[in-house]
């Protein structure tokens, strides 16, 4: 039997209320995660860290200062649930961005990270396409905020104002010795970072006005297995100082290769970058360790939130020394902090309400040396100060600004052979 | 100046004869066996991490763990010929590359599952202990290196001379048909001679953590590194990978003081250019 035109007419009538029912019902439910995501009391955080590879010791002394930066937020009294999500990007900057990707698809509403330069320029790139925010621990390439970026911030220095800030440092350090170097060479790694390093030392060294002609220049590979011809090289220049911008591992072969050529400076002043102070350092150099020099930020000695991070430091990892971890867990830490202050001012998840939340960040209890965090328009902080370490006895120890020294400067440092057993 | 070069010259040759150890392994597989090791760096990283196990368990020098690494690693050879590479050995050679390449990943990923991808080393007393004679400064481990390298290398040329054995797998090098019609056990003597392969691998890994680090991932760049040696100094010929090393050690040193240090693979590669241009058997290989 044939179904007549009302009938058929009654039939489409009653398909189309099914269906806009249905649409509107889906519609209902599809939104529902967004009202249930805007009310949310828990803050999921991706966290992209180098825990293997080449950076792997810098990722996994950051990861631990993410592991007590929840109980550091409850008691500075933000009442904000934290959910960790990490991810090694294994020191490769190709796999950061997939990293970044993949943690934002699985729910990470910001992202914190990822002590390297050329990492956070991709991780950046994704944040900024996804519409998550992305407060950067630890990465000083200057174009990383200068890109116009709605959802980057940057609780960091830029490398202009590290080496600007570590030069200054150096001027410091020879007034208060009485020593003044005639001649420095610069060896630095030549990754993103080593290369903004070098360029900004390139553009600040010689209104810098530190006495100290400066010979030569030498790029390595951060992941080189022999540093003998560049340490040769250096040592060929004849220079009273080394100036050098380092990673981890090399730091170390590039002190080792000093020590098997008998090359003793009047010393080796790192102006900005890791290496030099790290726990890995101290514990495979022994006594070589002593006496190199980083002008870099630091943590306050004054403040309580230092207190409260070294405590909940010393509980959780009773064999690894805060001292040795200062800058990767400090600043990651107060990375944390800015993420779990945003969300709790903005009530929400939502990525354009958190970056709304974060301009507006002032936050006085703090970690790191410096005035308070802040962003500027570009999404820098640029409160950071700088602080002069020389490792002493096996741990890094500030010697300058005097008014916050934990001992004076010895410059020069004593020859390799002068250091006892 | 000249302090320099010589330094730099002195310093790569030290390190080049360890390469030269290192591709001596591969070039005896192939000049014998005719298979190409496409697992030759990640093998070696494996005997590099077995000397630090040993040096974790029982305190020994590297210097000291080259024998029983050369002989696990020579057992470790013969086991892989004799199991899975010989039935191989007719096959076509793109069959032989997809057997090598994965037996190296396979290698790879053990290693990252048993050690993780973190540098490691072993610390000798003598480290950093180093020589100096009027200009030229020679670190300590560098030269018991590169003495233990030649006497490893010696050792091997000796057995291929000198005894019976080394003369029937040379035999087998040169003539397979002819060496299996004198009544030769040719699967048994390929299997020797991969296993000294890896033997001199095994001795090469100890010498080489003298110097570096090792990582998991760190195999392909040793792997690729004692193929151009190998090509520089001619498929086949055990004098032509030591030559061929120390020629590679020397030249990516003084290319790293006379121009970029951080270029200075880059003259490795310009070397094998070279040498595939103008002399493709290799510096002392024969010609096809």
């Amino acid at each position: 039997m044939m179904p007549s035109k009302d009938a058929a007419r009654g039939a489409k009538r009653r398909d189309f209320l099914k269906t806009a029912g249905a649409v509107t019902l889906g519609a209902a439910t599809l939104g529902a995660p967004a009202i249930v995501r805007a009310q949310a009391k828990t803050l999921n955080i991706g966290l992209l860290l180098p825990k293997s590879g080449t950076l792997a010791f810098l990722g996994q002394s950051c990861q631990k200062g993410a592991d007590i930066a929840a109980e550091v937020c409850a008691q500075l009294g933000y009442k904000v649930n934290i959910k960790l999500m990490s991810a090694d990007f294994e020191s490769n900057v190709d796999l950061s961005r997939a990293r970044a990707e993949k943690l934002i698809s699985e729910g990470a509403h910001m992202l914190v990270g990822p002590f390297d330069s050329g990492a956070a320029g991709a991780i950046a790139q994704v944040a900024e396409q996804k519409g998550v925010p992305f407060v950067i621990n630890i990465a000083a390439a200057p174009q990383i905020t200068e890109q116009g970026y709605k959802f980057v911030f940057r609780n960091f220095f830029t490398a202009g104002q590290l080496v600007g800030n570590g030069l200054k440092l150096m001027k410091e350090l020879f007034v208060a010795t009485k020593t003044q170097p005639k001649s420095a060479v610069y060896m630095h790694v030549n990754d993103t970072f080593g290369m903004a390093n070098k360029g900004a030392i390139d553009k600040l060294y010689p209104g810098a006005n530190l006495g100290m002609e400066l010979k030569a220049s030498i790029a390595y590979d951060p992941a080189a297995r022999d540093l003998s011809v560049e340490v040769a090289k250096a040592k060929a220049t004849g220079a009273d100082v080394l100036m050098v911008t380092t990673r981890i591992n090399d730091a170390i072969l590039l002190v080792r290769e000093m020590v098997k050529q008998r090359w003793e400076p009047m010393g080796i002043i790192n102006p900005g970058s890791p290496g030099l102070y790290e726990q890995q350092f101290f514990a495979t150099l022994g006594k070589y360790s002593d006496y190199c020099i980083t002008n870099v930020a630091w943590s306050d000695p004054k403040s309580a939130v230092t207190d409260m991070a070294k405590a909940a430091w010393a509980k959780k990892f009773p064999k690894d020394p805060w001292e040795g971890n200062i800058l990767n867990a400090g600043f990651t830490i107060e990375a944390i902090m800015i993420c779990a202050d945003a969300f709790q001012r903005a009530g929400s998840t939502d990525g354009k309400a958190l970056a709304d939340a974060l301009r507006k960040t002032k936050i006085e209890k703090k970690i790191m040396l410096g005035g308070p965090i802040e962003f500027d328009a570009k999404g820098q902080n640029n409160n950071i100060i700088s602080a002069c370490l020389q490792n002493r006895s096996g741990w890094a120890r500030v010697v300058l600004p005097s008014d916050k020294a934990e001992r004076p400067p010895i410059f020069p440092m004593p020859g390799w052979g002068n250091r006892g057993a | 100046m000249s302090d320099l070069y010589l330094n730099a010259a002195v310093g790569g040759a030290l390190t080049g004869l360890v390469y030269g150890l290192m591709a001596l392994g591969l070039s005896v597989i192939f000049g014998v066996v005719r298979v190409v090791n496409f697992a030759h760096g990640e093998m070696m990283t494996g005997a590099m991490y077995g000397a630090i196990l040993l040096a974790q368990a029982f305190k020994l020098d590297p210097l000291v763990a080259m024998a029983p690494i050369a002989i696990g690693m020579f057992l470790l050879g013969y086991g892989l010929q004799r199991g899975l590479v010989n039935s191989f050995v007719q096959r076509p050679e793109h069959t032989q590359f997809m057997l090598m390449v994965a037996v190296a990943i396979i290698l790879t990923n053990s290693q990252l599952i048993a050690f993780g991808p973190n540098a490691r080393n072993v610390q000798v007393d003598y480290a950093l202990d180093s020589y100096q004679f009027g200009a030229l400064i020679i670190d300590k481990v560098r030269i018991f290196a590169a003495i233990a390298a030649l006497a490893v290398s010696g050792a091997l040329f000796a057995f291929f001379r000198f005894t019976l054995t080394g003369r029937a797998i040379r035999a087998c090098a040169d003539n397979y048909l002819g060496a299996q019609v004198v009544g030769l056990n040719v699967k048994h003597l390929y299997g020797l001679t991969f296993g000294i392969g890896a033997a001199c691998l095994g001795a090469a890994g100890c010498l080489l953590l003298l110097l570096l680090d090792v990582t998991p991932l760190q195999g392909p760049s040793y792997t690729l590194l004692a193929f151009i040696i190998v090509i520089v100094g001619g498929m086949g010929s055990l004098t032509g990978a030591l030559l061929s090393g120390l020629l590679v050690g020397v030249s990516e040193a003084l290319a790293g003081v006379a121009f970029d240090p951080s270029a200075k693979s880059m003259f490795t590669f310009a070397l094998l250019i070279l040498v595939l241009l103008f002399r493709p058997q290799g510096l002392l290989g024969r010609r096809p």
